[in-house]
């Protein structure tokens, strides 16, 4: 019978990514030396079964390049090995190799495998004992050498205590066949133990009772012995043991054979074909790749915006919950509509209703709660970035995360992570001084670097805080003044200085280095952020740090709205948006150039756009005294907006428009409101473009206005 | 033929086995003149019903409607055609689309006078039409078929948007 594995394929790459994240996180937590156990354990989990999957699918590569991983992994478990920082930097290189070689066989593409032949080889460097190999460490562990000579020259048997667990049979493994495939491999000689089978009375058909004492007789290495019982290792005790007559004949050509050493026959039995080209490969390829890497990661996040989502159980048992409060709630409607309706029933009608639409709140927002994922998903690639680029940097930084379990929409999520990546390169490159200069201001030489999330309102706040040198004002205008974003009499205050690194075509940067200033800039931050409703605000004080925050709306899907109204017409804006509405006194008002009106509102100028003009609607009354003006603010900007009536707030959810028309310009989507007609959003920023009023026009407004008023 | 009818009918259709070479029109009318559009593109046949206007849109997009929580823009094909402007009347009605975009599918409505039968027609029933000059709107007109004694101006709306 053959199964069409594919259909578990994307069920093993998500299996597979969790597992590869996992050991990254648990991997830098380990620190050299003798490692807490369940951290080491953890990672071998994940690596081992990574292997099995890839194994059962035939991704070859992949289980191969795992099982070398792992075979490390289990010598550092048994302590048979220290752990060297050498060691960790190579599993987290193997982290990556994976990920990627995971990602390419996940879109069907062959997997290059260069780079994981060049890690093997280091790895079966490490396994032979020869850690020097192609990498710059000088820590030799005392017992390598006797380790891997017992595991590789015992080849002329091995003696297995076999010991499956109870439950065995129940997990579908079944001994016979393992024994079979011993037989397979050499002459075996059993011996069964019987010590454990109860007596018929007590017995449990479905248990297993049985442990073998195995004699293997085969020049096989110990992976193929591993390989047998490689499903049903962690409910079996087995022991495998080289045949101890032949121990002491091992231990005298380990000096001999020192030299042949170079590759671990552990992973040569099972690829045979590969080998050979990995001998020579090593130096040469670990070189080359390590040159073509940050290319190829550029690529790797596009393809990982996963197409499912995995929601705890209790999310969803809250949902079914409530669908059957719902079917219930709509019984009794149905009861109510039965017969002839009199007045009695009226009363019982408007409870029933007012728990529908209890019950359907409720579950609108059940369902929302299940695209919400908590942060920590985003947050987790941090650590090793900051590890990376510290040592890439030469500065010492310590990296806090706080509100881990802050949740968000997992549309938003995704599309916040690479913004953040930016902000946090750019605070350790450009933010936190080196070691040198932090002493010589008397800081503590660890720079430190702490993300904050938290709920404020309908938002996420995420706080990104570093306690480096702020930002340089006076570098900034100048810079700002080469590029003719402003000009040298700009009376501009510190924060509008600072605020400037978010234009176009501007980078701080000295020097372009290969973590920041390579013309990616904090536009391209804040115009991500902006795509998604959301703001990035920035404090920095001189010497103590500086502080981006980024506001988000919790969800993509559902905003809350103000309803205006402009003739027939009826919009929706933003809530966030809106600072205030006001009744227009025209005493207030100044025609700027004849083009422009402006508001003066307490000590401000406030550009009004009349909506009718800009939407090409016909208004209840053109005249501004009629209407009432929005005050939205975009930006940092305000800008009043003119309509004819404001009415009810209400949560909107948001539609596309783009799905069946176009985009329209000052308007972002589409709602549907209460009564089934279609409203639009209006999109502030859009509208504000569609108005001409850009910040240059703003400015001068403002200016004609000041002068207008001193003449 | 009242709209009921002809969903039921549209339903049916969709299952019938089609000879080779057939295509089945659905036509309606435009100032008197009968149109016909290929009935695997409509997805259904709505009356007509006030939309939400689009700002700064094109005269011809009378603007979107909710199509069951799916937003669809819906369009005067008489003002697209620069056929004279008549009043919306009972029979008015919107034939819902469904069209290919630049490889994506979208949904649209579009305003007829009313609409009017079912017509099989093979592929060599369907004559090249005359050249028509410099007239823009020529591009959606797919040919002309020939049913008995009439001749069916057949549309493709494709990029109509």
């Amino acid at each position: 019978m053959s199964i069409d594995l594919s259909q578990f394929y994307e069920v093993f790459f998500e299996e597979s990514f969790e597992g590869l994240d996992a050991m990254e996180s648990e991997l830098l937590n380990l620190e050299p030396g003798t490692p807490d156990n369940e951290t080491i354990n953890t990672i071998f989990r994940a690596a081992h079964s990574i292997k099995g999957g890839s194994g059962t699918f035939g991704f070859s590569a992949v289980a191969d390049f795992t099982h070398v991983v792992e075979t490390l992994l289990d010598q550092i478990r048994d302590g048979q090995r220290q752990l060297t920082q050498v060691q960790i930097d190579l599993f987290l290189q193997s982290v990556d190799c994976l990920r990627e070689m995971l990602s390419a066989l996940r879109d069907s593409e062959e997997p290059d495998t260069q780079e994981a032949q060049a890690l093997k080889a280091q790895f079966e460097a490490i396994l032979a004992g020869d850690e020097l190999a192609g990498l710059e460490s000088n820590q030799v562990t005392p017992d390598d050498s006797s380790n891997t000579a017992v595991e590789e020259e015992s080849r002329l048997g091995w003696q297995i205590q076999f010991k499956p667990g109870k439950d065995i049979l129940k997990t579908g493994n079944e001994p016979i066949y393992m024994l079979q495939e011993l037989g397979e491999i050499g002459d075996v000689e059993l011996d069964i133990n019987l010590d454990f089978v109860p007596t018929l009375e007590t017995i449990e058909a479905e248990d297993c009772y049985f442990n073998w004492d195995i004699k293997l007789k085969s020049d096989c290495d110990l992976a193929k012995v591993d390989e047998v019982f490689e499903w049903v290792v962690d409910d079996c005790e087995i022991n495998i043991t080289p045949l101890e007559t032949l121990v002491s004949a091992v231990d005298e050509e380990v000096s001999e054979n020192a030299t042949e050493l170079g590759q671990a026959p552990a992973a040569e039995a099972i690829t045979p074909a590969v080998e050979p080209e990995n001998q020579d490969s090593s130096p040469a390829q670990s070189a080359k790749v390590t040159e073509s890497t940050p290319a190829k990661k550029d690529n790797a996040p596009k393809n990982a915006e996963a197409s499912s989502i995995r929601v705890g159980i209790e999310k969803v048992d809250s949902l079914i919950n409530m669908v059957g409060e719902l079917v219930i709630t709509q019984a009794m409607l149905t009861q109510l509509s039965e017969g002839d309706f009199d007045k009695a029933k009226l009363v019982s009608l408007q409870e029933g209703l007012a728990q529908l639409a209890h019950n359907t709140r409720d579950l609108q927002e059940s369902v929302m709660r299940i695209r919400m994922l908590p942060i920590s998903f985003v947050f987790s690639r941090f650590p090793r970035l900051v590890r990376d680029t510290s040592k890439k940097l030469g500065k010492q930084i310590e990296l806090k995360l706080l509100g881990e379990q802050t949740e968000l929409d997992k549309t938003v999520m995704e599309k916040i992570s690479d913004p953040m990546v930016h902000l946090v390169r750019n605070a350790m490159d450009h933010g936190l001084e080196t070691t040198e200069e932090r002493i010589a201001s008397g800081k503590s030489e660890v720079g430190s670097i702490t993300l904050n999330a938290f709920h404020q309102g309908g938002n996420i706040v995420i706080e990104i805080i570093d306690d480096g040198k702020g930002l340089n004002t006076e570098k900034i205008k100048q810079k700002a003044i080469a590029n003719g974003l402003i000009t040298e009499n700009s009376d501009l205050t510190d924060e509008e200085i600072n605020l400037l690194i978010f234009e176009p075509g501007f980078s701080t940067a000295d020097q372009v280095s290969d973590l920041s200033g390579r013309g990616v800039g904090m536009d391209v931050v804040r115009r991500n952020i902006q795509a998604l409703n959301g703001s990035v605000e920035l404090a920095s004080t001189p010497g103590e740090g500086s502080t981006f925050t980024i506001r988000l709306p919790l969800t993509l899907a559902i905003l809350d709205g103000q309803l205006i109204r402009v003739g027939e017409h009826i919009y929706i804006i933003p809530l966030v948006n809106i600072i205030e509405s006001l009744q227009i006194n025209l005493e207030d008002v100044n025609c700027v150039g004849g083009e422009y009106d402006v508001l003066r509102l307490r000590d401000e100028y406030i550009p009004i756009i009349r909506l009718f003009d800009l939407f090409n609607h016909e208004p209840d009354s053109k005249k501004m005294e009629d209407g009432l003006l929005v005050v939205v603010e975009h930006d940092n900007e305000k800008i009043g907006i003119l309509v004819d009536e404001l009415l009810a707030q209400q949560q909107v959810v948001i539609k596309s428009l783009e799905a069946n028309y176009m985009k329209v310009e000052g308007v972002s989507g589409a709602t549907i409101l209460g009564d089934g007609t279609v409203s639009l959003i209006i999109d502030i920023s859009g509208a504000i473009k569609l108005a001409g009023l850009k910040k240059s026009v703003r400015r001068s407004i403002e200016k004609a206005v000041v002068d207008l008023e001193s003449a | 033929m009242n709209i009921e009818q002809l969903n039921a009918q549209l339903g049916e259709l969709e299952t019938e086995l089609q000879p080779e070479n057939m295509s089945q029109y659905l036509t309606f009318f435009m100032d008197n003149e009968e149109y016909g559009i290929d009935i695997l593109k409509v997805q259904e046949i709505r009356g007509w019903e006030s939309t939400t206007a689009i700002p700064n849109s094109a005269e011809y997009i009378k603007g979107v409607i909710n199509l069951r929580g799916t937003i669809v823009p819906v369009i005067d094909l008489r003002l697209k055609f620069s056929i004279e402007n008549v009043q919306y009347t009972a029979v008015t009605v919107v034939i819902v689309l469904k069209l290919t975009q630049e490889g994506k599918e979208k949904i649209m409505g579009v305003v007829v006078d009313a609409v009017s039968d079912v017509h099989s027609i093979s592929d060599s029933q369907i004559k090249v039409s005359p050249g028509l000059g410099d007239n823009n709107n020529s591009k959606f007109i797919k040919g002309l078929g020939v049913v008995g004694d009439k001749t069916l101006i057949l549309l493709e709306l494709n990029d109509v948007l």
